[in-house]
């Protein structure tokens, strides 16, 4: 693979910046720095942007800016990329109900690894995570900072429904789903807050770059 | 101001949703763009009823409603060929045809293609959802509570930006500048971005190979069956952005190209992205179809681009 940072084409309405294959907090850290550098200094041409955990997608008008021009900016703003001065995100607690109904894979999490199920959550309640993305479906959000000892690998079969406010584990990621969706991550456990809510004002809860402390109920 | 005029739902068909251009600037928050999979049918209808190209129409797929109109209006019926009616004179698809107040417009048989198109002078007049009417069926959001229309809907329009309706009817949308539809259409792509996750044969078969489209085919993506396209290592990424038109190749070989309604991040590779000129010809493809890749450049990509109404931009 060619060496990163790497701009390639997302058809002619986009291109991707990445930063690498690998799911690590400096390398998302990156992404947002991007992101919020494109952001601070609107460019003509860029339509939005999307950061992901190791890229950022930047969607633009083929009819106001050319590839080779929108190519040169994504380029000049690496050149000049700093995470330095990027802001902390918001820290937003989210009350969760572990185990039970809420968690009906609690259990597994615990004997895959090795430990209790108040252990599980205390170490899940530890860490303040950061926001990596939202993706997959609206407000479903990625975490990044899972304690390396719940990693636990998915489901075999995917859930059909899993029900919104659900907090799984997936390999080393932790996540929230937002809307009912089918799944296949394990879940421990569930919160009330709705991360997403139509008739709210600011629908998402959550945004990229935020941080993120679980606090057990 | 007065109730708005409604248009009447007396038969949905097999899957009407209203659309508009799309919803722009949620990708980052998950959301989908939405808006009509043939983005060059609908900008035609609109354009052929006087609406700004971001108006919101009906998408009607397979089969047709029925549908009343309360006021004289001019209406457009763009992309798949059915056989419709106003009242029971038959009207011809892509053009502007005058509708007097209370007639009844009927869809019957479709004779090709997909997903039609029809736009009313005025548009569709929902409350738009975070900026826009798309329908995004799996979030159950935009259009009309999220969902497909069903038969007693009302629909409200809006103003008609043009008073001389009698005057444009009878206008056609020329046909140098519909899409070539076709059962076997090759697809314009861009390699990339993640192609060098492939073998040199993989990229190879992907470019030379027939691929069949399965029933599991809509709104979100299209899933393609044909030659078995190698990865080169790893069959999965960390998760990265998606836009209509990405072809994802999961670990069976078999690509999908993701449309209107894709998820935002995906964790296959991308071997290549469809243009968006060539969209359409897919949005008309039907299950059995069969679709070949042609793999251009930049540049010639942007050509296209500027000769073409593009969605949500």
């Amino acid at each position: 693979m060619s060496e990163y940072p790497r701009v390639l084409p997302v058809g002619e309405t986009a291109f991707t910046v990445e930063f690498g294959d690998a799911v690590d907090v400096a390398l998302n850290r990156q992404v947002h720095a991007l992101d919020a550098a494109l952001r601070a200094q609107p460019v003509p041409g860029i339509v939005e942007t999307a950061p992901t955990y190791r890229s950022l997608l930047v969607m633009y008008d083929p009819r106001v800016s050319s590839a080779d021009a929108m190519r040169a900016v994504l380029l000049n703003a690496l050149g000049t990329l700093t995470t330095s001065v990027l802001p902390e995100g918001r820290l937003v607690d989210i009350s969760v109900h572990y185990g039970g109904a809420w968690g009906p894979d609690l259990a597994d999490v615990a004997a895959h690894c090795g430990i209790s199920a108040g252990a599980v959550i205390e170490l899940h309640a530890q860490p303040i995570y950061t926001v990596a993305m939202l993706g997959f479906a609206p407000g479903f959000a990625y975490l990044l900072g899972l304690p390396e000892a719940l990693a636990t690998p998915r489901l075999a079969t995917p859930r059909v429904r899993v029900p919104p406010g659900s907090v799984g584990i997936a390999g080393a990621q932790t996540g929230v789903y937002a809307l009912e969706t089918p799944g296949g991550w394990r879940i421990i456990g569930r919160t009330d807050l709705a991360l997403f809510d139509p008739a709210r004002e600011a629908p998402f809860a959550l945004q990229a770059g935020d941080r993120v402390r679980f606090v057990p109920l | 101001m007065s109730n708005p005029a409604i248009l009447e739902v007396l038969q949905p068909g097999a899957l009407t949703t209203v659309q508009d251009a799309g919803r722009i600037g949620w990708a980052r928050y998950g959301v989908p763009p939405s808006g009509p999979l043939d983005a060059a049918a609908f900008a035609a209808a609109n354009a052929l009823v006087g609406n700004p190209p971001d108006a919101a129409a009906l998408e009607i797929t397979l089969t047709g409603p029925t549908l009343r109109v309360e006021r004289e209006c001019l209406i457009a019926v763009c992309g798949a060929a059915f056989d419709v009616w106003v009242g029971t004179l038959p009207v011809p698809l892509w053009h502007a045809v005058y509708v007097r107040a209370g007639r009844l417009i009927t869809f019957g048989a479709r004779r090709s293609g997909a997903r039609a198109y029809l736009a009313i002078s005025g548009g569709i007049a929902l409350p738009p959802f975070l900026g826009s009417q798309a329908t995004y069926l799996p979030g159950g959001f935009g259009g009309l509570d999220g969902r497909a229309l069903r038969a007693g809907d009302r629909l409200p329009l809006g103003a008609a930006a043009v008073r001389d309706l009698a005057q444009r009817a009878g206008r056609v949308w020329p046909v140098e500048r519909r899409p070539p539809y076709t059962s076997q259409p090759t697809l314009r792509v861009i390699l990339g971005p993640q192609d060098d996750y492939f073998t040199a044969e993989g990229l190879a078969t992907f470019l030379t190979g027939a691929y069949q489209l399965t029933p599991e085919a809509d709104r979100m993506g299209a899933r393609l069956r044909g030659p078995s396209i190698t990865h080169r290592g790893p069959t999965g990424i960390v998760s990265d952005g998606v836009v209509a038109g990405s072809i994802q190749v999961p670990p069976d070989g078999q690509p999908i190209v993701m449309l209107a309604d894709h998820q935002t991040t995906g964790g296959y590779p991308k071997i290549a992205t469809v243009i968006r000129a060539d969209l359409p010809l897919l949005a008309q493809c039907l299950p059995g179809d069969c679709v070949r890749f042609v793999a251009v450049n930049l540049a010639e990509a942007e050509v296209s681009a500027l000769n073409i109404a593009v969605t949500g931009l």
